[in-house]
């Protein structure tokens, strides 16, 4: 059976699985309910100077049944004061030593940093996490992601932290970037040992139209927020392969965005992440998910035969490439299962106003018909499909050389 | 005070088996809707509701805009989410049921977008502007009020005549209660004939063509008479019903009736099954018989398994021959069949010495009900095909200024039939008096 015990930039966790620096790692009580539960680590709620929440503080996006397919949020790090944190912090590493604890922090002056450093250490937490991504509320007073959007900014401060820290540094990095190879670059050369991605996406929920107001008020007003949950996976997963396929990026990373089940964990595993961090599927279903993340990935480890969570880091995202290398002798074309189809002729539609005209209704059956001729196997009929594997994408052999647009007849720079 | 609770426990008793939907549930349950091209659902639907879009926008929380897509097909949508054997129509049709998952409630659904319109009044259609044209109709049930309705918009003066107390027709009279009751019916009826027509109660037409001077056209909407005779001993005792006419009476004493300590219903049909379900919650024990098997039954399988759940018992292959006893009702002699061939209309011998007697107080027979063939003969010209009206695809009759649509043309077929023929004969009507401009 395989062992889910991870050692990250240092860290030895039992398990790949901790929770991200949020609500759910406020206090001391929510942290060792976690570990309780099977979390494997946690990122202690930003410590930081004094700030106050408002009230409201979150809203989401829901899709038709699923609720909170996006959440945002208005709230700002902790609003408890260092000494409650600490004291706790102290305390539920006493009780769970083998659990991993992370002091996320946020200042401003190097010897605010310095001092809660020590402070940390003097507890015996496992490490550090520079929040350089929240992006509200404090990029405007010169941190969160105002730091993580300005790579020399980045790596000063990263460096005042590395000078004097004896345990691992993290740095958290924001996606609010055009680029998240150049913040991370410079958190390396600001001497961290890892850093985690994603934070939350500058984001407005939606509109209420009762109100005529944006999601979530304060007094009838709004302020933008951070976004986070499943529907940012899909970009996260992105930033992190492109760290992962950076030929001078050489750190460890945590994979932090809408991870809520073990398949979401080991997609970021396969795209480069050593550990991964939630937070939004637990605020949904609470901490009891970690039973299923922990079952799940053990058990598609033993399928693969494999002994730990490392053998699977960066597979898929060694498959990436640029458009260029992709080969366009390539063919696909779309093939629908008569007997598994269900007659909604969704994919008809889908094709005949979305797409490429390349399906046709016949008389006496509902069943569609792939027009094969015309058919350039976009995958979309495939993706409105309601039935498991009932329309396939079916190679179909040119017996042409692989053929790349830098070598294509077409490209006029030839 | 006992009097007034025991009406309610009734009233609790024949609660909707179809109860409206709050707003989370309908939306819930319209997310699950595939949004079908071309959906077999619509092709399902006598009336041909654009079923996906309706569902797509109570999803959106447009629940008006859902009214009206539904209402602008069908102006009795509402009771027909309620009365409606979805299950063998849209809901039958559902592309869920190929990958095993439960249909789209469309039904219940339907009556929630209609529902809203209709308690908040909110109407989708007026009154055309007027052609000067006068039309009449014969018969107030859901036929009529369709074909009301549209030759109401259409710019055409309406007057609707109804031989009963009360305008509706099925709606109010033949239904179950557990369908549709009383308040349902008169609340839709309120609804539909805002737009403008008059509806005559009490008025029964003995001779159509009496108003062939005052009006340009004629619709009849007439349905059906009476419950057929069995022709048996003992059919005039006290306690022998047709089941029309119980259910008929159920519904205008709005469920303040007698019944039977022990019924016997005679008849396969669904009318027999309302009638036995009804009995059963009136607190009578029920026994239904009829002559071929359970597969040769014309009554859906789902108002059978409704049935056997309120304790109705079936006995198949048996016949009526005597309705025992001196004034009252005190059995029921029957004998048992058996069927020549598998075929559905397979010639039916009795056995030989098998006759047994059912003890009951009570006798519904409800085995079809007579056509108005009286009542159609004394129009002229009109031509009729086993006593029900011809029509052609205008609903036009042969006589060219009488249109028929509803049971008096199909022998008698569901409630949504009714209203798209109502619909369509408007058309027709229309286009029979315009043209002639």
């Amino acid at each position: 059976m395989a062992n889910l015990e991870t050692g990250f930039a240092g860290i030895i966790t039992p398990n790949p699985f901790w929770l991200a620096s949020a609500p759910p790692t406020n206090t001391g009580y929510q942290v060792m309910n976690a570990f309780r539960a099977g979390w494997g680590g946690a990122v202690w709620k930003t410590l930081g100077v004094p700030i106050v929440n408002v009230s409201s503080r979150y809203s989401a996006v829901a899709y038709k049944n699923n609720r909170m397919m996006g959440l945002n949020n208005i709230e700002l790090i902790t609003d408890r004061s260092l000494e409650t944190n600490l004291k706790e912090m102290k305390e539920v590493k006493k009780k769970f030593p083998k659990n991993a604890l992370i002091a996320s922090m946020m200042f401003e002056k190097k010897e605010e940093w310095h001092d809660c450093i020590k402070r940390c250490e003097d507890i015996g937490i496992d490490g550090f996490e520079l929040n350089y991504g929240c992006p509200h509320g404090v990029c405007e007073r010169g941190m969160g992601s105002a730091v993580g959007q300005n790579p020399d900014v980045c790596e000063r401060i990263t460096s005042w932290v590395t000078d004097v820290a004896t345990k691992p540094v993290i740095v958290k990095l924001t996606p609010n970037v055009t680029d998240i190879t150049k913040p991370a670059l410079a958190a390396q050369r600001g001497g961290a040992n890892a850093v985690s991605l994603i934070n939350t996406i500058n984001s407005v929920t939606g509109v209420n139209l009762e109100t005529m107001a944006p999601n979530p008020t304060v007094a009838g007003h709004s302020t933008h927020g951070g976004y986070c949950g499943p529907a940012v996976k899909p970009i996260a997963l992105n930033m992190l392969a492109e760290l992962t396929n950076h030929p001078d990026f050489k750190l460890p990373i945590s994979g932090i965005g809408g991870i809520e089940t073990w398949q979401d964990a080991v997609e970021y595993f396969l795209m480069g992440a050593t550990t991964v961090q939630v937070c939004t599927a637990v605020m949904h279903y609470g901490f009891r998910i970690a039973t299923d993340l922990n079952a799940g990935v053990s058990n598609y480890l033993d399928a693969n035969k494999m002994k730990s969570v490392i053998e699977l880091k960066g597979i898929a995202a060694k498959k990436l490439r640029k458009w260029q290398e992709l080969d366009l002798n390539y063919k696909v074309i779309a093939h629908i299962d008569p007997v598994k189809c269900i007659s909604c002729q969704l994919c008809y539609i889908a094709c005949e106003d979305g797409a490429h005209q390349s399906i046709e209704l016949l008389p006496n059956t509902r069943v569609p018909k792939i027009i094969e001729d015309t058919c350039v196997g976009c995958n979309l009929c495939s993706l409105v499909c309601p039935v498991e594997s009932c329309i396939t994408m079916v190679e179909v052999k040119t017996n042409k050389k692989k053929l790349v647009w830098a070598d294509h007849p077409a490209n006029q720079s030839n | 005070m006992k009097r007034n609770s025991k009406l309610e426990d009734l009233n609790k008793k024949f609660e909707k088996i179809k109860p409206q939907m709050t707003p989370s549930e309908a939306v819930v349950e319209s997310s699950r809707c595939l949004f079908c091209h071309d959906a077999p659902c619509i092709i399902a639907c006598p009336t041909s509701i654009d079923i996906p879009m309706f569902i797509r926008q109570i999803m959106t929380k447009n629940t008006l805009g859902s009214a009206k897509t539904i209402f602008s097909q069908n102006i009795l949508g509402k009771s027909c989410g309620q009365v409606c054997p979805t299950s063998v129509l849209c809901e039958g049709a559902c592309v869920y049921h190929d990958l095993n998952e439960k249909p789209i409630d469309i039904g219940r659904l339907q009556a929630y977008a209609t529902g809203h319109a209709i308690d908040k009044n909110i109407h989708f259609f007026e009154k055309g502007k007027s052609t000067g044209k006068k039309v009449a109709i014969i018969g107030a049930g859901p036929a009529g009020l369709a074909c009301a309705h549209e030759l109401t918009m259409l710019g055409h003066k309406v007057v609707v005549y109804e031989a009963n107390k009360k305008a509706g027709g099925l709606n109010m009279y033949g239904v179950a209660p557990y369908k549709f009751s009383n308040k349902d019916a008169i609340q839709e009826l309120k609804y539909v004939s805002a737009i403008g027509f008059e509806i005559k109660t009490n008025s029964p037409i003995e001779n159509p063509s009496k108003l062939e001077k005052e009006f340009d056209a004629i619709f009849l909407g007439a349905g059906l008479g009476g419950s057929k005779k069995i022709n048996i001993p003992g059919e005039d005792l006290s306690g022998v019903y047709g089941a029309t006419e119980f259910i008929y009476n159920l519904r205008d004493k709005d469920l303040k009736v007698n019944v039977g300590k022990n019924v016997v219903v005679i008849g396969g049909g669904n009318t027999a099954i309302d009638a036995a379900v009804e009995s059963s919650l009136l607190g009578a024990s029920v026994t239904v018989i009829y002559r071929r098997s359970e597969k040769e039954q014309t009554a859906y399988s789902f108002e059978v398994e409704h049935a056997k759940k309120h304790d109705v018992k079936f006995v198949y292959l048996t016949s009526p021959i005597e309705i025992l006893g001196k004034k009252k009702v005190d059995g029921l002699k029957c004998i048992k069949n058996k069927l020549k061939s598998s075929s559905r209309k397979s010639e039916i011998n009795t056995v030989k010495d098998s006759q047994f007697v059912i003890p009951c107080d009570m006798v519904i027979i409800a085995r079809g009900q007579e056509k108005m063939i009286d009542f159609f003969k004394s129009i002229s010209k009109l031509k009729l095909d086993d006593g029900k009206v011809v029509v052609n695809k205008d609903f036009q009759t042969t006589n060219p200024k009488y249109f028929a649509g509803g049971d008096c043309i199909n022998g008698g077929k569901e409630v949504v039939n009714a209203v798209a023929n109502g619909r369509d004969a408007a058309r027709g009507i229309d286009k029979y008096l315009m043209k002639k401009k």
